[in-house]
């Protein structure tokens, strides 16, 4: 399973990011390989709709999961039809939070 | 005259001027697409044209959605679509509502709908609406974003009205900018003027820009609005000072205008 984590940078001991579809890049966790990607987000500067497009990308990434302190209105309506289970977490590092899946 | 209330978020001249009659109100609707699934191909040139993010798309999944809140109505996926799937339908943003006076004189007010986030519509139905009057008075939403850009766009001079501390100045000088920038002259009015920092008029001098007006701190002022009564009504002196006012603001829009 795949698990999208918001990350402030493109490296595991990077912190959490504190905005969902505004977070500068997504580490996508593969549960099965054990291995994390890091992807810039292509939502980052929309001047509207950033969290249905952040959703529309981890989609793209097939991400089941989604790992953020907090989600904004129209993204969590979009997850939920997706059926991405959103986890809240905050002030970690990428790695801290991996460990915990 | 026509005085028009753009502040369509939050209109509240009405609270101040309540003798006038309802004459008429008229709905302001804006396009949404309606799309069509079973005409749907997934082909993803509508969200490709949609320049705010207002389709949801997700081709492999077989998922499309329209986010109405995010649609400008602009009407480019309709164009995109190839295959007849994206017709439209009318959402109601708002209303402008027409108060007419017994002295022929009209208040027109631009009110949004609850829930609804862009006012821009309403504010151009509304300086519509009040075209065949030769004065017109738009009073602008406040800040420096759209809904003021789109008000002062029809104006052909603009009052400012400030406070003297650094939290005024430093949204005056936005303002004064983007007046600037779109070439329309202006004056300013400094409200509770008796108070805060010179920083205000000295900015004024430095850029050249008429002081109107000042309005002093005071707790009759602060009493007669906070029971919706004007500030010409407390006493016959502001009702010479805004007669003044008017004139003031004629002139200097004259030497702008010969320049």
């Amino acid at each position: 399973m795949k698990i999208a984590i918001v990350s402030e940078k493109n490296s595991l001991d990077a912190r959490i990011d504190s905005r969902f579809g505004r977070c500068a890049y997504f580490a996508i966790y593969d549960t099965d390989s054990k291995t994390t990607e890091f992807f810039p987000n292509p939502a980052k500067d929309a001047p509207e709709g950033a969290g249905p497009e952040a959703v529309k990308f981890i989609a793209s990434k097939e991400a089941k999961k989604v790992v953020a302190p907090e989600f904004g209105k129209k993204a969590e309506d979009m997850l939920n039809k997706l059926q991405i289970e959103m986890v809240n977490d905050k002030d970690k590092t990428i790695s801290e939070i991996i460990k915990g899946f | 005259m026509a005085l028009v209330d753009c502040d369509a978020e939050a209109p509240n001249d009405r609270e101040f001027l309540k003798e006038g009659e309802l004459q008429s109100t008229q709905a302001v609707t804006q396009k949404v697409p309606v799309i069509d699934k079973s005409k749907c191909t997934y082909c993803g040139k509508c969200d490709e044209y949609c320049n705010f993010n207002a389709i949801f798309f997700i081709g492999k999944h077989s998922i499309i959605d329209v986010l109405e809140e995010l649609c400008h109505g602009c009407g480019a996926c309709s164009v995109a679509c190839e295959y007849g799937a994206i017709s439209e339908k009318d959402e109601l943003l708002g209303h402008v509502n027409r108060y007419r006076f017994s002295s022929g004189n009209e208040l027109i007010e631009g009110r949004m709908e609850v829930g609804v986030h862009i006012s821009i519509e309403i504010i151009k139905e509304s300086i519509k609406a009040a075209n065949k009057f030769d004065l017109v008075l738009l009073d602008s939403p406040p800040g420096t974003g759209c809904p003021f850009i789109q008000t002062v766009y029809r104006a052909d001079y603009v009052v400012l009205v400030t406070e003297p501390t650094p939290f005024g100045l430093s949204d005056l000088k936005q303002s004064i900018e983007i007046l600037k920038e779109m070439q329309i002259p202006c004056g300013v009015i400094i409200n509770r003027a008796d108070m805060g920092v010179d920083d205000v008029r000295n900015y004024l001098k430095q850029e050249n820009i008429p002081l109107l007006m000042s309005v002093p701190f005071d707790r009759e002022i602060a009493v007669a609005y906070s029971k919706g009564e004007l500030i010409t009504s407390i006493n016959s002196e502001w009702k010479t000072k805004f007669k003044q006012l008017y004139h003031t603001i004629k002139e200097e829009f004259q030497k702008v205008k010969i320049k």
